[in-house]
């Protein structure tokens, strides 16, 4: 589904990703782990496209496409998600409002009929319901007074409402109590644990992966893919930190 | 946030979907009367001929006329307008098939297709009405009469009939100058004096339509009442002029919007707004201002320079304005409220975006001279491209208003770097009482919102609008859905190009 190719990219001037190498298959879950600072949402600004974030080198395909090709709304629109590590405010326009424009954006560059505003609530309720969202605050202006925690649910009761293809989750785990992690965990799972989708998880903590099992853990580390394993790797993280597994 | 504020949202943003673009660009094959060109007491008198009016309407613009001859337009605005050559426009144009109206059947029917075109709900079943309510199961109907004014003539009233068995008047201003003369002379010029400012006295020579409501005490309009202007004749000045009276008791919502087309040469708008309510009475005014704003170098345009005032001479006597400006090359407007009535409340909310090389000096004045009156502004101001912004406002409270409170809040938001926003407040308080509360920002439209939008599926343009509507959003909320709809669309219709 996704294949990165030595992938190099500047920030500014300052060179961050050196030539990274990944590839995801459709029903997988590939877990992302790596110091601060290593580039982990560096890679993932990339490949939504945030202007800023310079590819000087490389390749990413996307179900076949060159995904560096496209604008980053046409990326969403292909099926690209990305949960932001720092979710960010828009004053006076409400969750609805917001995502009802996003997914018809999306449904209209495919092509797509848009849905009607009760077709939209209804899939809004039931996403938010999962999710043990107040449909309260779906109202509410996106993120603002939210707190970290709701900030990073609410991430996940959008994943629900625009139901990509792929996801790239950057530290959707930090900032959650351990009730709020089982059941962003479980969402996780649930929408996105199914065979023609794939997850990028990049988290700091063995925990949220006793949630979201990953099929692939691999270790980011100065801009570039260091290790890669299966879900003992992450337990061997944890237990020994990245600067035994660097040495 | 309410939840009807929330079905607004998205019944606004479905319908919006549906409301014309703004591409008022194109002007129609309607044969039109003009009055010789240029400004004389000639042409003062060919108007009033032309509207068959009273003597005393004569005399009255005739007075303006010689005052105004003597009068130098106002300099202190931050605006910069190159000399206008007013004996090279004409003052009155007529749609040659004009009707004089029993319904709308018999209205020329170009004229008709041009209201279709302008997506305005002149025809019953044109209302935007009942736009999908969402959860809650639809809105009510909503009905709005219209009175358009094509040019300088209006041209249909719709819902006479039912508003006259609620008692209402709804009228332009030339016929009620014939049918309720003593009404009209009674507040006529009452409320902006004949020789308030250059532009105010032009149209007391000049005005050649316009509305005229009344509502009888204690009646609440059955209905919303609109007034759509239109200036579609080349070179021609519009002058239209408006006076709504709300008696005790009674409330009125008064919507207006204007549009005109693309024309390279620049056209003048300098219309008078009066309104007058009683004790207990409200009124809101609602303005969506779409004049073509010029071309992207800053070439045509209208002028318009017009003057807003309220008299809230009642005790709790209650004035809303609320405006969205979106259009014009230039804009001087300052909606007021003089606050005589004890307890009496002003309101202004506005949104002003100016983008290209759009020039906006708007605001409000409130005027305490009542005990216990408040008033709230909120000013949204929204500058890209080379344009300039200011908001000007001025909270006076005089020596023996007691107890008087005022807020103001002033926000601008800033798209690029080459255009300007400012902030003129002025503030005289002449009572210790008083508690006056001013906040003012300054803000762009960050990276992270703008990149969060589009990675969520929104394009360039998209993002902006929908960031643009959040910012101005504590104003679009007061407008009525009809004008919130067509608001929303507008900002991001009028800021295209200006991000990316
Ligand atoms: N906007 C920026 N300008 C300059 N340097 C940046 C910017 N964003 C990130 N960096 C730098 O890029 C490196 C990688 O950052 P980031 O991708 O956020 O790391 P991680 O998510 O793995 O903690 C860090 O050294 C960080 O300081
Ligand atoms: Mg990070």
């Amino acid at each position: 589904m996704l294949q990165i190719t030595n992938l190099h990219a500047n920030v500014g001037d300052k060179p961050i990703l050196k030539g990274l190498t990944l590839s995801l298959n459709a029903g997988e879950i590939h877990a992302i782990m790596g110091p601060n600072g290593a580039g982990k949402s560096t890679l993932g600004y990339v490949l939504s496209g945030r202007p800023g974030y310079e590819v000087t080198e490389g390749e990413v395909t996307f179900n076949g496409q060159n995904l560096l090709d496209l604008e980053p709304h046409e990326r969403a629109a292909a099926g690209l998600f990305l949960g932001f590590q720092y979710p960010v405010e828009i004053p006076g326009v409400s969750n609805v409002q917001f995502l009802r424009e996003a997914l018809n954006a999306q449904r209209k560059n495919r092509g797509e009929a848009p849905l009607s505003g009760a077709e939209f609530l209804k899939v809004a309720r039931e996403q938010a319901t999962a999710l043990g969202m107040d449909m309260e605050m779906l109202k509410r202006p996106v993120n603002v007074g939210f707190s970290g925690g709701e900030k990073k649910r609410n991430e996940m009761v959008q994943m629900g409402i625009i139901d990509p293809a792929l996801a790239i989750l950057d530290e959707t785990d930090s900032g959650l109590d351990i009730d709020a992690l089982r059941i962003v965990g479980d969402g996780i799972n649930r929408i996105m644990r199914k065979p023609d989708k794939a997850v990028l998880l990049i988290t700091h903590y063995q925990r949220l992966l006793d949630y979201v099992k990953p099929d692939f853990v691999h270790v980011l580390a100065d801009g570039r893919i260091t290790r890669s394993g299966g879900p003992e790797l992450a337990l061997e993280l944890e237990r020994d930190g990245y600067k035994e597994l660097a040495a | 946030m309410s939840d009807d504020m929330d079905i607004k949202d998205k019944a606004a943003w479905d319908a919006a979907e549906r409301v014309a673009d703004y591409e008022h660009g194109w002007s129609s094959d309607i044969e039109t009367d003009f009055a010789p060109k240029g400004l004389t007491e000639d042409t003062v008198r060919f108007i009033s001929a032309k509207k068959n009016e009273p003597e005393w309407m004569l005399e009255w613009r005739l007075k303006a006329f010689a005052s105004w001859k003597t009068m130098t337009p106002p300099d202190w605005a931050k605006l910069n307008v190159p000399p206008i050559d007013y004996q090279d426009a004409y003052y009155y144009a007529e749609p040659k098939a004009k009707p004089k109206l029993g319904s709308l059947d018999e209205v020329d029917p170009e004229i008709l297709r041009i209201y279709e075109k302008l997506g305005i709900p002149i025809a019953e079943q044109k209302l935007l009405a009942g736009v999908e309510g969402g959860e809650d199961g639809g809105l009510p109907q909503r009905r709005v009469a219209v009175d358009a004014v094509f040019d300088s003539v209006s041209v249909a009233t719709t819902f006479r009939a039912e508003l006259e068995r609620a008692g209402v008047i709804f009228r332009s201003i030339s016929e009620a100058i014939k049918e309720y003369p003593e009404l009209v002379r009674k507040w006529l010029g009452k409320i902006v004096p004949m020789h308030d400012n250059y532009f105010a006295t032009l149209n007391c020579a000049v005005f050649s339509d316009g509305t005229f409501v009344y509502i009888p005490e204690g009646v609440r309009c059955p209905m919303e009442l609109s007034t759509y202007f239109r200036i579609n004749a080349e070179n021609t000045g519009q002058f239209e002029r408006t006076l709504i009276i709300a008696d005790r008791g009674s409330y009125v919502s008064y919507l207006e919007g204007c549009t005109a087309p693309m024309r390279d040469e620049n056209q003048l708008h300098a219309a008078v707004v009066e309104l007058v309510a009683l004790d207990d009475a409200e009124i809101k005014y609602s303005t969506v201002q779409n004049w073509y704003p010029g071309d992207a170098e800053g070439k045509g345009g209208i002028y318009n320079f017009v003057t807003k005032r309220a008299l809230c001479q009642g005790r709790n006597s209650k004035v809303s304005w609320t405006q969205v400006e979106t259009g014009s090359a230039v804009t001087w407007k300052y909606p007021s409220c003089v606050l005589n009535g004890e307890n009496s409340v002003g309101e202004f909310y506005s949104v002003a975006v100016t983008n290209n090389y759009q020039q906006a000096d708007t605001g409000t004045k409130m005027i305490h001279n009542g005990k216990g009156s408040r008033s709230t502004i909120v000013s949204k101001g929204i500058s890209a491209g080379h344009s300039n912004n200011t908001y000007r406002g001025l909270v006076r409270v005089a020596p023996n208003a007691e107890g008087v409170r005022n807020f103001t809040q002033c926000d601008s938001l800033l798209l690029g770097s080459l255009s300007g926003a400012h902030t003129v407040p002025y503030i005289e308080v002449r009572n210790p009482s008083a508690q006056i509360e001013h906040e003012a920002t300054t803000s762009k439209i960050s990276d992270d919102q703008m990149f969060y939008a589009m990675a969520r599926g929104l394009n360039t343009e998209e993002a902006v609008t929908l960031i643009v509507n959040g910012f101005a959003k504590e104003v679009l909320q007061q407008l009525p859905m009809e004008f919130a709809v067509e608001a929303q669309k507008l900002l991001g219709i009028s800021l295209e190009g200006s991000v990316g």
